[in-house]
């Protein structure tokens, strides 16, 4: 069988396993409303963190203005649900795309700028964003836009995250996706080579900025409320934090990374005050001792499957 | 009329972001990193003045003088804590060190403090109105643009007329040879940041004049317009920041005025996207070629 593929499926078995399990402990309250809700966000974040790292770990392009497709996507897909009586999955998917054209209208100029410069531009879009929103009446402008019909649950974003997360897995792993990779390594070798780094590039930031759109839909969906400043700049920051910590262009970094910094700030919640001076001085001593993030590139467990399924295939 | 009071206002504003525009561009500069924490650096500098005002009862010019070097102290820790140990490691681990170091600063200060804006002492800086030929003119702001420019002729002299200017120049522009030529690189980073922090600190001073309130969370917008400010004049090069500072300064106080208070952020964002674009180096960078 071919690698990809299996890996695909062990994947999907897990993650089926995993939904079982979680669904048991959800429904029998063990674990209980605001466990629940941790478990939920974290899987948004990892929607996030997961496409983002298609841009920023396995392409290499630093973005600061990812929490502004987010924004595209939560504000399309609740005015889909509330003005256009859509479907949820079709408002969903509508975020999205509206999500990735503004992506690529947004990546076609930005893309050529390289290193800090598109850092700095990116996250300049993801301002001029938040202020658009923030002035447009119909969106409830500043006060926010109240009253979305709560229709995320914990399967719909569960479902949704694996999803991502094979899709994300599988366009790494494509010949595209090493194409992506070789823009990291080195843009003009790999221009050299003949790969067309604008247009990978590109493929890059639109597909992670569906994938935002999406996360935005369902995070909108989730707490029927949303504010321009719920994705702001330390939005983006803190997403890029999750895919820095995890390891550059590592899934099974991201993934873990965003789990943990997720809980993290909920678990020190007995500390008060003391908790947010807790996070960052855990987040300095980690990048301290493991500058290249948890996980580095590699990915958790890969390899342990290739040894058993090497002793399987004699 | 409206037009050079409004002049007046904007050159205020872009002094303030123009030195702390300096700062970013001298410490990129220097080892090629944006310094995250910057902005909560200027912060800190306002709120050292804050104290030194209100607490021990200092002038102006004393208070000033505190909030820089509180503030040339706290660059050189964030120095020494999130961009020392890391110098080897990849560039965007110390971006991650530098944010979580910019959290730190404002929640020590929120704990320390309040989280409530708190009302900059009146009497730093008394108010007088100065009416000439049809315009009245802030004292404050006048002298805010002295101070300015009086720090910015102080720092080329630094730069450009003593040692520790030279050896500064010879690092950012080859740090091995530099060091092969006896030059302690390490101490001229600590040096440089500590130039650019103290910049800061009189920066978070002149900025709780102007607009007279400070809170923990100040330093994050005029941080980042501070920054775009040095992009938009080059980054690296001094006389770029302090362009780019007075640039941002204008058009964010004649978009508020001539087109929309809500949209000015999103015009000074756009003026940088646009000039990015056309000339990715900025508005005085030299263009440089990449060699394989």
């Amino acid at each position: 069988m071919k690698k990809e593929f299996r890996n695909t499926l062990i994947l999907l078995g897990i993650s089926i396993i995993l939904f079982v399990i979680l669904t048991i402990l959800m429904d029998s309250g063990i674990l209980n409303i605001y466990y629940s809700r941790i478990v939920i966000l974290i899987c948004i974040n990892v929607i996030l963190a997961v496409s983002l790292n298609l841009i920023i770990g396995v392409t290499g392009q630093l973005t600061l203005g990812h929490a502004g497709f987010m924004s595209i996507g939560a504000y399309a897909a609740a005015m889909a649900t509330m003005e256009m009586n859509l479907p949820f999955p079709i408002a969903l998917l509508f975020g999205g795309i509206v999500a990735a054209v503004i992506g690529f209208l947004i990546g076609m100029p930005t893309l050529r700028l390289k290193g800090d410069y598109l850092a700095i531009t990116t996250l300049g879009f993801g301002e001029i964003i938040r202020v658009v929103i923030t002035n447009i009446d119909q969106l409830g402008g500043g006060r926010g836009l109240a009253g979305i019909p709560p229709k995320t649950n914990f399967s719909w974003v569960f479902f949704i995250m694996v999803f991502t997360i094979l899709i994300i897995y599988n366009i790494a792993r494509s010949s595209q996706g090493r194409a992506m990779m070789s823009v990291r390594e080195d843009e003009i070798a790999a221009e050299a080579m003949g790969i067309n780094t604008t247009k990978y590039k590109i493929m890059a930031f639109v597909t992670g900025s569906f994938f935002a759109g999406i996360a935005g839909g369902l995070f909108a969906h989730y707490l029927m409320y949303i504010k321009p400043e719920q994705f702001g700049f330390l939005k983006s920051v803190d997403l890029v934090t999750y895919v820095v910590m995890g390891g550059m262009g590592s899934l099974t970094g991201s993934i873990l990374s965003t789990g943990i910094l997720t809980i993290l700030p909920e678990g020190l919640r007995f500390l008060n005050d003391y908790r947010m001076i807790i996070y960052p001085l855990a987040l300095i001593i980690i990048m301290r001792f493991r500058p290249q993030g948890l996980m580095g590139t590699k990915e958790l467990s890969m390899k342990v499957f290739d040894k058993f399924s090497k002793g399987s295939d004699k | 009329m409206d037009f050079l009071q409004q002049a007046i206002n904007g050159l205020s504003l872009g002094f303030v972001y123009a030195i702390i525009a300096i700062g970013y561009t001298m410490v990129y500069g220097i080892i090629g990193l944006i310094n995250f924490a910057h902005g909560d650096v200027f912060m800190v500098g306002a709120y050292f003045g804050f104290f030194a005002s209100t607490n021990l009862h200092l002038g102006f010019i004393p208070s000033l003088l505190i909030a820089m070097g509180g503030a040339a102290l706290c660059g050189v820790i964030v120095e020494k804590i999130a961009y020392k140990p890391l110098r080897n490691s990849p560039k965007l681990s110390i971006l991650i060190t530098a944010i979580a170091m910019s959290v730190l600063l404002e929640n020590l200060v929120r704990l320390k403090m309040t989280t409530d804006p708190q009302t900059y002492p009146e009497t730093l800086l008394p108010q007088k109105i100065i009416h000439f030929a049809g315009l009245s003119i802030d004292n404050r702001q006048i002298i805010i643009i002295l101070i300015s420019i009086l720090l910015v002729i102080i720092l080329q002299f630094i730069v450009f007329k003593t040692k520790t200017g030279k050896a500064m120049r010879a690092a950012s522009f080859d740090k091995d040879a530099a060091a092969l030529m006896g030059i302690n690189v390490n101490s001229i980073i600590s040096i440089t940041f500590a130039i650019g922090s103290a910049l800061a600190g009189a920066g978070g001073v002149l900025f709780g004049i102007l607009y007279s309130s400070i809170d923990p969370y100040m330093g994050i917008m005029p941080g980042l317009k501070a920054f775009v400010a040095a992009v938009l004049g080059g980054i690296g090069i001094i006389p770029g920041a302090l362009l780019g500072g007075l640039i941002m300064g204008l058009v964010e106080t004649f978009s508020k005025v001539y087109i929309s208070s809500s949209y000015s952020d999103a015009i000074a964002f756009s003026i940088l996207i646009i000039i990015l674009i056309v000339k990715p180096s900025g508005l005085l960078g030299k263009k440089t070629r990449e060699k394989v």
